[in-house]
């Protein structure tokens, strides 16, 4: 080209085309300037990336941590809540001088007596009123037999009322009856596990199983959910809970007697404990934890070593929704803290973007940009900066808690509200985080800024 | 009103200028700049009247006070005495906020080092004046794609900045300060940064915008570059120490 010429005056007409009195917010300005923003994140991608590392970081640690602290107390809060909410659960517990020596192996051949008692259980119905029911159980451990199948589990002796003082359901059969108690009778309610390893196939029910020389008739299955994890170190268990069978508590006291023994590395020792574990049921469920203190009070006068455990669910619950809420405290604080990096973050790459487009900056200016366009560039930059790394903490922050669950098989809720207020505070962080660079940004001289290099 | 202050403005033809109307008006414009204690008078009272089509060159040595007076008619910067009327407006007290809006809409700069924004592409670039003048995307689509036309770049208006000649890059430079149809075109040593034949390119173009009527001022050293203008203006220690006409 060698000469340019302009093309005939008359294209340069404005008529007709007059500006938009540009007063209040004016969607196709932030249109531009957002775009504008996208544009310069994009060209800096790998800078912009490590900016927002720190929202990332952030947003994905709160949501994460909020769904596994909220699994974790909807778990504990459902465990106790199967304990059952006016119970309180008593357990003898071996006292630990006498474990020490048993353990040590030397010494003469022990007998042993410890635990709660029946006159225990007289003594606190009679003192304290409101207790609706006492369930006593006796657990001894044995191996139980169907032909040549067998198990060692956990032979409960207890009453009628067991299932319905746990929450504790029946998938079939039924649960032995006030006359079968009275009888001593030889029937047996499997929990599901038992069942399945003692009957893999057919039905258990009217079958019979064989413990010690004796035969038990087979006349229900419990299901298998609704067993505590709690006082798993009393007398006679050893197992976890669900491996367990129960027959009637008359039954097991004339067919198992109250002293077990056993060869220890010493020689020969006797355990003898009249109750393994008591459910007391009280009336009004306000009082439960009251109640439990007075328990306490009474067996800490009737008992001379700690030989026993006591368990008020309604505590420990009140106790899982405390130690939740510190969880969430300090996933919150956790959170903040790291927002607050990432948003220092976010300030400090504006920082250095706002120096570098100084030049930008007073073209800007010199073609008509106020200082509020200035400071709604920087500012939307910021907080697209933010926005981009709140939402991709939100996918993993969402993700995470399904990689936990499956791998850890934790229970883990993702509540909505934590997405939400975390892409908030992200967002929110750019704003705040934004305002000084942009300011900054606005207020350069504009003869200044064009001459910077 | 402002015909009267014609006493107050240098050696101009009277002849030439006659019936013609002031787009701008200097009126013993003086500006220091204080450094912590130290004051500074860079312009020492500048009266300069330029009216409508006229194509002016400002010259002078380094320090005679060219870039701030260029810097003042630019309204980047205020005078610190005196009135600068640009149009029928008196900028010498305005806001921030109304500086930006009379330097976008009254006047169009064109600068050594082009100052085109690398990220947007030349339509983008000719398109952001109107954009802050709040102008419909449809019109500043209209416009902008004239303008390239204009410059001769209507083939390269996807193109960013640095994929582009020094000449072309000063050609949507100069389509961007005719963008808002500005009273005045204001020039910063416009072929500072080219080669000859660039240069000469973009002097026919200003050639052309002075034959339609439009109002230059070109702030130059060179002799050669003034010499397409009609008039001369040169600074000495922030005074004018002369004003004249003459028709190439």
């Amino acid at each position: 080209m060698t000469d340019i010429t302009l093309n005939p005056p008359g294209s340069e007409s404005h008529a007709g085309k007059r500006p938009v009195l540009n007063s209040g917010f004016n969607f196709l300005r932030f249109r531009k300037i957002t775009e504008v923003g996208i544009k310069s994140i994009h060209s800096h991608g790998l800078r912009s990336l490590l900016t927002v590392l720190g929202i990332v970081i952030g947003v994905a640690a709160v949501i994460a941590m909020l769904a596994v602290s909220e699994g974790a107390s909807f778990e504990a809060q459902q465990q106790f809540r199967d304990l059952g909410a006016s119970n309180i659960l008593l357990k003898s517990v071996k006292p630990a001088e006498v474990e020490e020596s048993s353990r040590s192996g030397f010494g003469p051949p022990q007998a042993i007596v410890y635990g709660l008692t029946v006159a225990d259980i007289t003594a606190i119905r009679n003192s304290i009123p409101g207790i609706s029911n006492v369930i006593s159980s006796r657990i001894v451990k044995k191996n139980v037999w169907n032909g040549g199948l067998n198990m060692n589990t956990d032979v409960v002796g207890t009453s009628v009322y067991y299932p319905v003082s746990r929450n504790y359901n029946l998938r079939a059969g039924r649960f032995f009856s006030e006359s079968e108690m009275r009888d001593h009778a030889n029937v047996v309610v499997l929990s599901d596990e038992v069942a399945q390893g003692l009957f893999p196939i057919d039905n258990p029910l009217g079958k019979s199983i064989r413990i010690d020389s004796d035969y038990y008739n087979v006349i229900g299955i419990m299901e298998s959910e609704g067993f505590s994890n709690l006082g798993q170190n009393q007398a006679g268990s050893s197992n976890s809970a669900p491996s367990r069978i129960f027959i009637p508590f008359t039954s097991s006291k004339s067919r198992f007697g109250e002293t077990t023994t056993r060869q220890t590395a010493g020689g020969v020792e006797s355990e003898t404990v009249e109750l393994h574990e008591a459910i007391i049921q009280i009336e009004n469920q306000d009082g439960v934890i009251e109640v439990g203190e007075i328990i306490d009070s009474i067996l800490e006068r009737r008992h001379k070593d700690i030989d026993y455990a006591i368990e008020v669910p309604l505590a420990l619950l009140r106790q899982a929704e405390e130690s939740a809420l510190r969880d969430q405290i300090v996933a919150g604080a956790i959170a903040g803290i790291s927002l607050l990096v990432g948003g220092i973050g976010i300030m400090n790459i504006m920082l250095a973007s706002v120096t570098e487009r100084t030049r930008e900056i007073g073209i800007r200016r010199a073609l008509g940009a106020k200082r509020r366009d200035i400071i709604m560039q920087f500012l939307i930059e910021a907080v697209i900066l933010s926005g981009v790394g709140g939402l991709i903490g939100v996918v993993l922050g969402i993700a995470i808690p399904f990689i936990i669950s499956a791998f850890w098989g934790m229970t883990t809720i993702v509540t909505p509200l934590a997405p939400i207020l975390a892409f908030s505070i992200s967002a929110l962080i750019g704003v705040i985080f934004g305002i000084y660079p942009s300011i900054r940004a606005a207020d350069m001289d504009p003869v200044e800024a064009l001459r910077h290099e | 009103m402002l015909e009267t202050n014609l006493s107050t403005s240098t050696n101009s033809d009277s002849a030439v200028t006659a019936g013609r109307e002031v787009v701008a008006s200097l009126d013993a414009i003086r500006k220091t700049y204080f450094m912590g204690a130290l004051a500074v008078e860079v312009l020492h009272g500048i009266s300069l009247d330029f009216y409508q089509g006229d194509y002016i060159s400002i010259m002078g040595p380094s320090g005679c006070g060219k870039s701030t007076l260029m810097n003042i008619l630019g309204c980047l910067d205020q005078p610190t005495e005196g009135n600068y009327f640009l149009g029928d407006e008196d900028t010498s007290k305005m806001e921030d906020d109304e500086l930006s809006t009379i330097r976008g809409a009254r006047l169009g700069f064109i600068f050594q080092s082009y100052n085109l924004i690398q990220q947007l592409n030349v339509l983008e670039n000719i398109e952001m004046p109107l954009f802050y003048q709040g102008y419909s995307e449809a019109d500043s689509h209209e416009i902008a794609m004239g303008l390239a036309a204009r410059v001769g770049l209507q083939d390269r208006v996807d193109h960013k900045p640095f994929e582009l000649s020094g000449g072309q890059q000063q050609r949507v430079a100069i389509a961007r300060a005719l963008a808002v149809d500005p009273l005045i075109i204001l020039a910063d040593e416009p072929t500072g940064n080219l080669d000859s034949k660039s240069g000469a390119e973009i002097l026919n173009l200003f050639d052309e915008l002075h034959d339609q009527g439009k109002t230059l001022i070109m702030v130059t050293h060179s002799d050669e570059l003034a010499e397409r203008s009609q008039r001369w203006v040169r600074l000495r220690d922030g005074l004018v120490e002369s004003d004249d006409r003459h028709n190439p």
